[in-house]
């Protein structure tokens, strides 16, 4: 009764999948590999053959150039990583991606504009500064908060026990709807951040690194929330809540932990990193528009999964290791092969690790810590 | 040569062996029961056969093919069907499509046929359904007529079971794994499916092994059991053997207490 | 949601305070939030009703009404006593929208007193003087209140007055407004007819409906409902217990009709309309083929806009001279050939890696892949083969011998449109139901057993992800013929979200409401970045998007027009306890009339 004539055209293409999936391993591998190689010979030949063929008139990157890239590259990565934390403990916990936890981001960035301009105007900025900075900061988080709880209780309370794509697509809903919001009450002109006062800004260095002050406040005020988050994680009850409700719903339920107001406070101190971030971020850049938190919310999650998502260490470590390679790859990797524009690459090289992650490792780095439900 | 042959199987998880030095062997025609407590490895024994589970250490061979690390749909393809033990029917389609979408490995229409109707898309279509037919109709009367166009989920439990077992059919296997068929069943039913499960190796030529709790069933219709205790085979042979056997009683029942 | 057997209030004013104002501050949050985001003001263009009623204040008057009807909302629970709604609930959406007046007052206060118009850019006295109706602040004040109060218990009363005075109420406001809002595409039809007459009639002459005109059609309106109470129903209900054979007839009558109309209609339309459903049309053939990829095999696709993109630079490269590589000039039809060709490999090598992953990775990835493709086409990099962000110009139209569709003439255009999207059409249709579909559908509903079941899950979703990529990819080729060049920044990630809440708006898995759900969300709103029949929505079209789409998978995931089995499948636990309330046997099934198998027992009862 059965034919096998199906069984080998099956296998196969599934066969052929895994041969295409090993040839691009092996590709990008090459790439990486020969552009890193043609980029350590243009260091210290900068007109080998090679580097004419491909890359003529390039000069190489001297040390202190380097050393540059490698900290725009950790302070940007730090702000991915604050991001990057409420997905991973999004997904942790209820096992979805929050796409609109970008848009969080924005709306503490927005806060933070919005209240240093403010701040700007009555003199107090460049009087107070570190009074303005905390102002600003407790503000951002406050309404990011805000936007995360709503955003929990009203789109994604009732879709608690819906297939897990459900929720997915009503976030994508939210993210639209906020961005647009937001469009609609602010306009869509640029924001700029006022600058930073001149006494902290000014570039210092430290460990021969020479360091801007504002990527230093960035650096610092990051590390702080990480610890702070680590604490609160780690160390009070509703830390432990947390970690017990990321664990299992119903089991924690049993134990008599009220795993509502647990999301409810995960979506929180998601929101509140996020806001942080977004402040940082609006130093950094200071520029912000309605659509600031799309990209870096890309990237975040990007992180968040490089570092094995569900792990909240490793969505810092994610969010570093990401930033710095969209700071290097561009020039230490591409720019060697030939590759024109490659600082336009910068974001095509984030989607790129995206991609490459979940294609290759959707573990993560350091291994994902799911609940028992979404455990495949 | 043995239909399904399985030599030393291990399997683990996370540090616990959930089956370990299974040696089995099964002809074709045979019908052979797997019984044991609770835990014992059988659906996991079921799942390494069906491609769900790869094994830690040995092998399985069917028609002297080993295959192990075969997708779950190739196992299938080659010719070994299964049931679950929680019955996972497809619920929002209808009974007919659950057991005309059973068939899809021995049939071979894609976008071409479909898109322009072919002939041969439309003479595969008809051989689909009147064979999906057949099948239901070896239930009798119960899954068949106005029914076939109604979705799954409004089946009663023991017509999902059956439904269940005609997909497994559908799928025109050599070997065919009932992961306990009579589950919750009351007894008139036991007997009559009891009764199908003979007539499906005498009327359709299909070697079985069955998981069963139900002793009944599992003495009037098998030509040998396996005991499963915690992942090891603990004894083989005929139903006979098998139940008299002192250490099956004791993974069944425990250790008799020492009298004082 | 509040305990199961509330206890029943003694009076109207034993109310639930707590629920009453935080509906009460949610109704004021939303008016505020709605005029701080500038509809009103923007919307106040459009005349519904010449100069009593415009858009804008329709949008606001909207609000109060809602939340009125939602606050008076009874959750009603089998087996226990509910209470007849009366007095209380209209109480209670008075008070609901009193509150909602008041804190929409104390936005007028407030833009009276201070200028936040510096972050808040709709913060102006333009704004101001909307609310007062020009009249000062007093008034204004006590007018919202009022106004509010009375829309609430307006609303609220929805649920005390009985079914037939609702559903008349409902349709005289919907004929209404559609009526007023439709007034470009009626006024173009009726000219094609020569019945401007009847136009000028109905309509102001600065647009909406005349007062007089609005009672008239109103009292028309309300006469036909009346009488045609419970048919519609009834009608619907007997197309959607149709099985077989008879369904099959009414269908093709049903898809005739539409066919004809399609055909005949763009010949009686000016050049703006056929623009307009051009436009549709393109959306349409996009949603047709996500429709395939999401709703039939369940991939969510958020790079769905790639193939389209691919679809778009083939036929550019292809067709134009201005090429930079290589410029081969082909015919748009030996073009279309390469399309499909590329669209084929870009979806396999795209689809093959991805396709194991699970559901919510695949859509990031696709997504990241999407955006991978847009920026290369984008990039200095691969510029002198694509053009860079300067893209392609000089794509000529299509030069079909009798005749040339091109982007100065709508009309063309629309019917190329439609060619593709019968094409699009019978494809999903045909595939729906085959070896194929059913494979879909398995997938969908349990991936594990499917594969148990013997079918190669990655090489089923992989063949849904080729031709959803097929098809865009032809409208992506059609698009770049109509507008005679290709710029990357026409296909970003902006267009799969929403095509893909068209596709879930107007129903996953399903033609008619992917058909529905492009014209009223593409054809009325307007796409990414064309506008639609009203373009006073221009800036709000994206919120009201993602409202729409959040709203859908909270309320309604299976769409405007579900197919009978989706709907089933989301409401599967209400299906079965209905037939269960109803009487009907458990399940469709009982084995009385079931010959025994068993000769002795006599049978038994059968669960």
């Amino acid at each position: 009764m059965p034919t096998h004539a199906i069984t080998t055209k099956s296998a196969r293409r599934l066969v052929s999948v895994d041969r295409f999936l090993t040839f691009i391993r092996v590709f990008l591998v090459t790439v990486i590999v020969v552009g890193f190689l043609a980029f350590i010979w243009q260091q210290f030949d900068a007109d080998n053959p090679f580097a004419q063929w491909r890359n003529p008139g390039a000069r190489g990157l001297t040390g202190d150039q380097f050393k540059g890239l490698l900290i725009s590259g950790l302070s940007q990565g730090s702000m991915y990583g604050l991001i990057a934390l409420g997905y991973s403990m999004v997904y942790g916990v209820l096992g979805f991606i929050n796409f609109a936890h970008g848009e969080v981001f924005m709306v503490g960035a927005m806060t933070g504009f919005i209240a240093s301009d403010k701040f700007q105007a009555n003199g107090m900025w460049e009087s107070n500064f570190l009074l303005c900075l905390a102002l600003i900061i407790v503000m951002a988080v406050f309404f990011s908060t805000f936007t995360a709880v709503v955003m929990e209780r009203v789109a994604y309370r009732p879709l608690r026990n819906s297939p897990r794509l459900i929720p997915l697509i009503t976030s994508i809903g939210v993210s639209f709807f906020i961005q647009n919001f937001v469009l609609g009450l602010f306009g869509p002109a640029t924001k700029s951040y006022p600058r930073l006062p001149e006494w902290l800004a000014k570039q210092r260095s430290i460990l021969t690194f020479e360091i801007a002050g504002t990527r230093l406040l960035v650096l610092v005020v990051a590390a702080v929330s990480m610890a702070g988050l680590w604490y609160i994680v780690e160390r009070t009850k509703t830390g432990k809540a947390m970690r017990a409700v990321a664990e299992d719903k119903e089991i924690a339920s049993l134990m008599g932990i009220d795993v509502n107001r647990t999301i409810v406070t995960t979506f929180a101190v998601g929101g509140a990193m996020a806001g942080v971030g977004g402040i940082l971020w609006g130093l950094m850049f200071r520029s912000v528009t309605h659509m600031t938190g799309f990209l870096p919310g890309v990237k975040a999650f990007t992180a968040a999964v490089v570092g094995g998502i569900g792990n909240l260490g490793g969505a810092m470590a994610g969010g570093i290791s990401l930033g710095s390679a969209e700071s290097i790859a561009p020039l230490v990797i591409l720019e060697p092969l030939g590759v024109p524009g490659v600082s336009q690459l910068k974001d095509a090289v984030a989607f790129t690790v995206l991609v490459l992650v979940l294609l290759f490792k959707p573990s993560g780095l350091f291994g994902e810590r799911l609940s028992s439900e979404d455990r495949a | 040569m043995s239909l399904l042959e399985i030599k030393d199987l291990k399997i683990t998880f996370g540090g616990l062996d959930a089956l370990s030095g299974l040696n089995f062997h099964i002809d074709e025609g045979e019908i052979v029961s797997v019984i044991g407590p609770n835990g014992a490895g059988k659906t996991t024994f079921f799942n390494a056969i069906s491609g769900l589970v790869t094994p830690t250490e040995g092998d399985i061979l069917f028609e002297d093919e080993t295959i192990v690390g075969l997708d779950p749909s190739t196992v299938t393809s080659l010719g070994i069907a299964r049931t679950f033990q929680n019955v996972r029917l497809f619920p929002n389609m209808t009974i007919l499509e659950n057991v005309m979408v059973a068939q899809h490995c021995r049939t071979s229409q894609l976008v071409y046929g479909a898109l322009l109707q072919t002939k041969a898309f439309k003479r595969e279509e008809r051989e689909i359904r009147e064979r999906a037919i057949e099948v239901l109709e070896f239930f009798g009367h119960r899954l068949v007529g106005y029914r076939m166009d109604q979705p799954a989920f409004a089946l009663s439990y023991a017509n999902r079971r059956r439904l269940e077992i005609a997909r497994a059919m559908a799928t025109q296997p050599r070997l065919l794994l009932l992961d306990e068929p009579v589950a919750g069943m009351n007894p008139i039913e036991t007997a009559e499916l009891t009764a199908l499960v003979g007539r499906l190796r005498t009327e359709w030529g299909f070697t079985i092994i069955m998981i069963e709790h139900d002793m009944k069933v599992v003495r009037d219709v098998s030509d040998r059991v396996v005991v499963l205790d915690h992942g090891v085979p603990i004894a083989q042979g005929s139903y006979d053997e098998v139940s008299t056997n002192p250490d099956v009683v004791e993974a069944y029942l425990g250790r008799p207490v020492e009298a004082n | 949601m509040s305990t199961l057997a509330a206890p029943m209030p003694s009076s109207a004013l034993d109310q639930d305070w707590r629920k009453v104002l935080r509906w009460g501050f949610i109704c004021g949050g939303a008016l505020i939030a709605l005029c701080l985001v500038g509809m009103p003001v923007e919307l106040d263009r459009r005349e519904i009703i010449e100069r009593y009623l415009s858009l804008g204040y329709l949008s606001v008057v909207l609000v109060p009404l809602v939340i009125g009807w939602v606050s008076a909302s009874q959750v009603v629970l089998e087996g226990f006593e509910s209470r007849k709604q009366g007095l209380f609930d209209l109480v209670t959406g008075l008070v609901v929208g009193v509150i909602g007046g008041g804190l929409l007052s104390l936005l007028m206060v407030a833009l009276d007193t201070w200028n936040l118009r510096d972050p808040l850019v709709n913060w102006s006295p333009k704004l101001f003087r909307f609310l007062t109706y020009e009249n000062g602040m007093g008034f204004g004040a006590g007018a919202w209140i009022v106004t509010c109060g009375v829309l609430g218990l307006a609303g609220a009363s929805l649920h005390v007055v009985p079914r037939f005075a609702r559903r008349i109420v409902a349709t005289v406001i919907i004929g209404l407004l559609s009526l007023s809002v439709l007034e470009a595409a009626v006024s173009d039809v009726s000219e094609g007819f020569g019945l401007e007459w009847l136009t000028d009639l109905i309509y102001a002459k600065k647009g909406g409906l005349t007062l007089t005109s609005a009672f008239v059609v109103g009292a028309v309106i309300a006469v036909v409902a009346a009488l045609t109470d419970g048919r519609v129903k009834a009608v619907t209900n007997r197309y959607r217990d149709m099985e077989g054979i008879e369904r099959q007839k009414t269908s093709m009558i049903l898809f005739a009709v539409v066919a004809v109309l399609c055909i005949v209609l763009p010949m009686f339309l000016g050049k703006i309309m056929n623009e307009l459903l051009a436009n549709v049309g393109l959306f349409l053939l996009l949603a047709l083929g996500l429709n395939i990829v999401v709703g039939l095999a369940g991939l969510l696709d958020l790079g769905y806009v790639a193939f389209f993109a691919v679809g778009g630079y083939t036929t550019a490269v292809l067709t134009s001279p201005n090429s930079p590589w290589f410029a081969p000039e082909l015919h748009f039809g030996f073009s279309l050939f390469f399309v499909v060709i590329f669209a084929i490999i870009v979806g396999l090598v795209i689809g093959a890696p991805v396709i194991r992953m699970r559901g919510d990775y695949l859509a990031i990835v696709t997504l990241g892949f999407g955006e991978i493709i847009r920026l290369l086409f984008m990039s200095d990099w691969l510029g002198p083969y694509f053009g860079g962000a300067q893209g392609i110009t000089n794509v000529p139209g299509v030069d079909l011998g009798f005749a040339m569709v091109k982007g100065t003439d709508p009309r063309s255009v629309f019917y190329l449109v439609l060619f593709f999207s019968v094409i699009a059409i019978y494809v999903s249709w045909r595939l729906q139901a085959s070896r194929l579909g059913r494979a879909w559908m398995a997938i969908r509903e349990d991936e594990q057993v499917a594969e148990a079941m013997g079918i190669n899950t990655v090489s089923a979703k992989l063949m849904a992800f080729v031709v959803g990529a097929v098809l865009a990819a032809f409208s992506g080729a059609v698009l770049v013929a109509k507008v005679g060049s290709v710029f990357p920044t026409s296909f970003m990630i902006l267009i799969s979200i929403i095509i893909l809440v068209v596709v879930i708006v107007g129903g996953m898995g399903n033609i008619a409401g992917v058909m529905v759900g492009s014209f009223v969300l593409i054809g009325v709103l307007g796409g990414p970045k064309q506008p639609g029949l009203l373009q006073e929505f221009q800036n709000f079209k994206l919120l009201i998007y993602g409202m729409l789409l959040v709203f859908m998978m909270l309320k309604r995931p299976e769409g405007l027009v579900p197919s009978a089995r989706r709907s089933r499948e989301l409401h599967q636990e209400e299906f079965l306890q209905d037939a269960w309330l109803r009487g009907d046997k458990p399940g469709i099934d009982d084995d009385d009339d079931a010959a025994p198998l068993l000769v002795g027992d006599g049978g038994g009862e059968e669960e």
